[in-house]
């Protein structure tokens, strides 16, 4: 198997998994969701500086060739925001749980009707 | 070049940001210098933003490159007509917010309002200035983080609630955000939006399907903000939920997803990107009617004001960008005159029902007859002004933005579908709004148990500020000479990108390659 396939299966399985528990009714399922579509999309955003081993991803005269290092920071900075996004969204959810008395997303009661 | 116009853009976003951690700091137990620290920086950013508008007005576009890296290597802010036009909407409107939070004490109501506000602001002003398509995902992060904080001050379980949605919907938001740039990124091999449209111009064909698929990516989030349906679901909840004072500051939040739209579809998908040129208005037109019809029959669907001033911003939002998505100049004027009436009607709106709702005791802002309250003669006019001025009837700027948008898109091949939709549903506008003023104003019922109404913490502050906002509606409309001559000249320049271009990239922009 190819890198190319791995990288691409992989982004593809994240981003699968986080749609499907965005979409669940409960906060922590999409807590974990989140999680995992920000490590697809920290995947994708790295592949797209194209994948290449053994380049030296800095200027160097001696170098033929080199690895993009713009993606490499931009993931940087999308894992910062995202990790400090989900420890914001894990107080919320804890707190709206404990005022609300449930973790539904929509803040309705197991087996309340829609008002 | 005026030597001073650099350091005033970069002084819009260090003012902020500054005073914004100072205050976090130092300020935390000190509210009534605070208070006079926040109003004092709204006031300079007031005049700076005023002073950048002044310049911009001459046609010159200015760019600033952060830390003296050249573009397209290095992050530039750029100044143009239309940033300067959202700086100056964006400082009037703080003002106008801030003075309301203070004199009716909704800063009072939890920690660290004033902080928060100024970090917002440093996002909106920075999404606004900003040359470069990642720091523009990074000043949306950043206003959205402050609008979370802002969303929930207050707390209680209501606003919690709606709180975890508004957070879930925008994170979802952001990493598409990141797909699009991404996708962007990985075939032009920039992040500059000027070096992206000239990397665009001249794309192969076999790259154009990419190149597409990350430009409507990057629509979806933009019409995510901008509460396009079907993307509207998260915004009644959450601008309901919050304080009358924080609803009315989003007012401008969707209009970052319309600038975003505009900026996006003119600059780095204009007229030179050949097959690809305005590839989102096909997408948005659409949409943009719907939401027109959907948000303005949303006003008849409501229990409480707050949910119809909400349904009145998403349809508001429907007819800007109806004018928008056909990209052409003589409709973008007239939208982005619309642009500034409908954000000052908006936040006018939210601050007359906050206002209405805090004298009406236990009932609050719901649609139903109860007693009489406090100050509703006064009131009740407010609400009718607001109302002309969200719906579009005439004195008010509505009614002039309106009939230039109905003007600017007659040469469309949609031309008939537009108007008959804005005509219609300005008819059932006035409709809703004249059933909820009769059932609030006019009609009384006797309610069970004791009457006790809480005395308002304030008889004139409040009244005065909403007051002062449907002011800058007449004010648009008297002066609505010079203020369309600005949004022309503003639409000529967004039509013309290559200003833009050499701004940002230099002599170098011709050589590229």
């Amino acid at each position: 198997m190819t890198m190319e396939w791995l990288v691409a299966s992989a982004i593809g399985v994240l981003t699968a998994a986080g749609v499907y528990l965005v979409l669940r009714g409960r906060t922590f399922p999409v807590v974990l969701g989140l999680a995992f579509l920000s490590y697809a999309i920290n995947l994708f955003l790295f592949a797209m500086g194209r994948l290449v081993i053994d380049r030296p991803p800095i200027y160097d005269k001696a170098a033929e060739s080199y690895t993009d290092p713009l993606p490499q920071a931009l993931v940087l900075t999308a894992i910062v925001i995202a990790f400090g996004m989900t420890a914001f969204v894990v107080v919320l959810a804890l707190r709206t749980y404990l005022e609300t008395g449930t973790d539904q997303v929509d803040g309705r009661q197991d087996g309340e009707a829609r008002p | 070049m005026n030597a001073s116009v650099p350091s005033l853009v970069v002084a819009s976003l260090l003012l902020p940001v500054v005073i914004g951690s100072l205050s976090l700091l130092f300020l935390k137990h000190r509210l009534g210098l605070s208070r006079l620290v926040s109003l004092g920086s709204r006031l300079a950013l007031v005049a700076i933003a005023a002073a950048l508008t002044i310049h911009a007005s001459g046609g010159t576009v200015e760019s600033y490159a952060l830390g003296n890296w050249r573009a397209p290597f290095g992050i530039v802010l750029v100044l143009d007509r239309l940033s300067a036009m959202m700086l100056l909407l964006t400082s009037v409107l703080a003002l106008a917010v801030m003075t309301y939070a203070v004199v009716t004490g909704v800063d009072r109501k939890g920690w660290h309002f004033h902080p928060l506000f100024q970090f917002q602001l440093l996002g909106l002003n920075g999404a606004f200035l900003t040359g470069d398509l990642f720091n523009l995902f990074v000043f949306f992060e950043v206003l959205l983080i402050a609008s979370y904080g802002l969303l929930l001050h207050g707390q209680g379980a209501p606003r919690l609630k709606a709180g975890v949605q508004y957070v879930v919907i925008n994170l979802v938001g952001s990493t598409l955000f990141l797909v699009g740039v991404g996708l962007l990124y990985g075939v032009t091999g920039t992040l500059n939006m000027a070096d992206m449209a000239v990397k665009i111009a001249a794309a192969p064909p076999g790259d154009q399907g990419l190149i597409a698929a990350g430009g409507l990516i990057l629509a979806v989030v933009f019409a995510l903000k901008a509460a396009l349906v079907p993307l509207h679901f998260w915004l009644p909840g959450a601008y309901a939920a919050t304080t009358g004072a924080v609803a009315a500051l989003f007012a401008i939040m969707t209009k970052i997803g319309a600038y975003s739209l505009i900026r996006t579809g003119t600059l780095i998908f204009g007229e030179d990107a050949g097959p690809l040129a305005f590839l989102t208005g096909p997408w948005l037109l659409p949409a943009a009617l719907i939401t027109i019809v959907i948000g303005f029959l949303g006003l008849f669907a409501v229990r409480t004001l707050r949910e119809m001033a909400a349904w009145s911003v998403i349809g508001s939002m429907g007819v800007l960008l109806s004018a928008i998505s056909v990209f052409r100049v003589e409709a973008m004027g007239p939208a982005l005159y619309y642009l500034l009436h409908s954000t000052l009607a908006g936040a006018a709106l939210f601050l007359v029902v906050d206002l209405i709702a805090r004298r009406r005791g236990p009932q609050g802002d719901a649609l139903t007859a109860g007693p009489r309250f406090g100050q509703s003669e006064f009131l009740s006019g407010l609400f009718f002004l607001a109302a002309i001025g969200i719906v579009g009837l005439p004195p008010l700027s509505g009614f002039i933005g309106k009939l230039l948008i109905l003007d600017g898109v007659r040469a469309a091949p949609e031309a008939a579908w537009i108007w008959a939709t804005i005509l219609i549903t300005t008819l059932i506008g006035v409709l809703a709004f004249a059933r909820a003023g009769s059932l609030i104003f006019w009609k009384s019922a006797p309610i069970e148990g004791d009457i006790a109404p809480p005395v308002p913490d304030d008889r004139t502050g409040g009244i005065l500020t909403a007051a002062g906002l449907l002011a800058g509606l007449a004010a648009l409309s008297v002066m609505g000479g010079p203020v369309t001559a600005y949004t022309e000249a503003t639409a000529a320049q967004l039509f013309e990108p290559q200003q833009y271009i050499a701004a940002v990239l230099g002599e170098t922009a011709g050589g590229r390659r």
